[in-house]
């Protein structure tokens, strides 16, 4: 071996193969962060203000507990609204997996439901009910609900019949039932689930402050508005991605863990 | 040829002391599985026709039939999982489909494929059923451990089912079967997806197994040799379900006597 290869990092090292994950996931970042500080320079800071601007805001968002509040109150929100309407869709997926009437009646229903734009979800709230919260919750409820209970319909419908059958054979009960067989059978449609609702939820959330809260991400974004402030826009929009991408990292942990079974294959 | 049919008939027929259709075999309180007059149509497609079949306790019964002749019909309704639409099938001189949750650790079932539950180790499998009879934590564990052992898979007890072979996989499946130390054993054609070496291996083993554990046991099979090398009573079955012959094996067959067998039996089910 010669001393130009002796000292060199073979190709298939984990730490180059790290390393080459990490500029793959950082790549598509720094480009768009390189071409908005490339227009920072050519545009008002009202159209693009510099990223450093715009980090500062988002510490400044970060420290202050006064600000840093109304992003711990809209992820709240967001996970108290898929959470009601996760628990609302599991109780209306067995209805509609176990009855024909129910489904009959539910399945129509919830897709005449689906159409329903989330603004006319927030009209309705703010006509209906007079506290805020709840308005939110509703909102949040009405519009992630249909897509959960057909989630949990899929899940309960598209269990393997055989495994279904072996586990029968042995006359669990009902909870060893549930327990051993259904839970884990539907667990990564119902993580699926969740990690889609989780987009739509922090969208919707966000026009439901916008419109009808005095706090949260989407009323200060109604402000950053008023003032023209394109760098605090952009700051509280991150702070929700960052906790969107917070959840997400924590679902995929989980999916990690609860998920070590599967085989994995070399070829995708 | 026809002189060595009857004469196994009468083998089974003295053996089971038949009545008609209807062997009900002498000695026992009663058998351990019965078929009065059973029908199971699916829409316009009869499955099982007007059926009359006794089990007693104790046997190895192989159900032997060409595919698509009625055998897994009758295997789901001796489960339970299927109600027959006419006639009566009882099991233990209950009714399996009514009565199904009475079966709890009575019945065990290895089914064609290992049917393992995929997020579960080899050993957390084998327990499953285990579980349902609501044993302690150390005793599933120690029966678990006990069968997966004896059927050579020590050292794969915390492998998942991928990562073991069809072979290893449908070995499990027997454990958790025999781990319940059920009555009756029903067997779905468990060995008809693994190649010949490990199909014969796994039939004598089990076959040894139920004997010396005397279990009664059905043993759904389309290979006449799985026939031969499992049962100590063969039930030919032609379509839809109807009995073709009843044969009692009584201690280790000669080829060429297994060969005149064999001949009897194709030429019965083309029939």
């Amino acid at each position: 071996m010669s001393d130009a290869t002796h000292g060199a990092v073979p190709a298939n090292s984990p730490v180059l193969a790290f390393a080459r994950r990490l500029f793959w996931i950082a790549a598509p970042f720094v480009l768009i962060a390189a071409v908005w500080q490339i227009a920072s320079s050519f545009f008002p800071p009202f159209l693009f203000p510099s990223l450093i601007d715009v980090f500062e805001r988002v510490v400044e968002i970060a420290t202050t507990w006064s600000q840093f509040s109304s992003v711990l109150a809209t992820a709240l929100r967001i996970l108290a609204g898929l959470a009601g309407a996760f628990l609302i869709g599991v109780v209306l997926g067995v209805a509609i997996y176990t009855s024909d009437i129910a489904d009959r009646l539910l399945t129509p229903t919830l897709t005449f439901f689906q159409g329903i734009p989330a603004l006319s979800w927030v009209v309705f709230a703010i006509i209906w009910f007079h506290g805020i919260e709840f308005r939110i919750l509703f909102i949040m409820i009405m519009t992630t609900l249909p897509a959960f209970t057909f989630q949990v319909v899929g899940a309960l419908r598209g269990m393997n019949k055989d495994l279904l059958e072996m586990v029968m054979s042995f006359r669990p009960s009902r909870g060893k039932y549930f327990s051993a067989m259904v839970l884990p059978a539907v667990l990564p449609e119902m993580l699926t689930a969740w990690k889609v609702n989780l987009g739509n939820a922090s969208r919707v959330v966000v026009v439901a402050e916008l419109v009808g809260s005095s706090g949260g991400v989407g009323f200060q974004l109604l402000q950053q508005q008023q003032l023209f402030d394109m760098a605090g826009a952009l700051a509280w929009t991150l702070q929700l991605v960052f906790f969107v991408l917070l959840f997400q990292w924590l679902l995929s942990q989980f999916e990690r863990v609860a998920f070590r079974y599967r085989a994995k294959s070399e070829r995708r | 040829m026809q002189r060595e049919i009857d004469k196994m008939e009468k083998t089974a027929d003295t053996a089971a002391g038949r009545n008609g259709n209807v062997s009900v075999v002498a000695g026992t309180e009663g058998p351990e599985i019965s078929f009065r007059g059973v029908t199971k149509r699916f829409g316009d497609l009869v499955a099982v026709d007007n059926l009359d079949l006794d089990i007693a306790k104790g046997q190895l019964v192989a159900l032997l039939g060409k595919t698509g002749c009625g055998k897994s019909t009758m295997f789901n309704m001796i489960s339970g999982l299927s109600a027959p639409t006419d006639g009566e099938v009882r099991v233990m001189g209950r009714n399996p489909f009514t009565e199904f949750d009475w079966y709890r650790g009575k019945m065990a079932i290895v089914f064609q494929s290992d049917r393992l539950l995929p997020w579960r180790t080899a050993v957390k499998n084998v327990e499953f059923g285990l579980e349902s009879l609501g044993i302690s934590r150390a005793e599933r564990r120690e029966r678990a451990m006990y069968w997966l052992e004896k059927l050579g898979l020590k050292g794969h007890e915390n492998d998942y089912p991928h990562a073991l072979s069809g072979g290893m996989r449908q070995r499990v499946s027997i454990s958790r079967a025999f781990a319940t130390d059920a009555e009756l054993l029903l067997c779905d054609e468990p060995f008809s997806a693994l190649d010949e070496m490990t199909s014969k291996r796994l039939r004598t083993e089990f076959a040894r197994l139920v004997k010396e554990n005397r279990k009664t046991a059905v043993f759904i099979t389309h290979s006449i040799d799985e026939a031969f090398d499992i049962g100590d009573r063969i039930v030919v079955l032609k379509r839809p379900a109807e009995i073709a012959h009843d044969l009692k094996i009584e201690g280790e067959i000669g080829a060429a006597e297994r060969e005149r067998y064999r001949r009897m039996i194709h030429e019965s089910l083309a029939a």
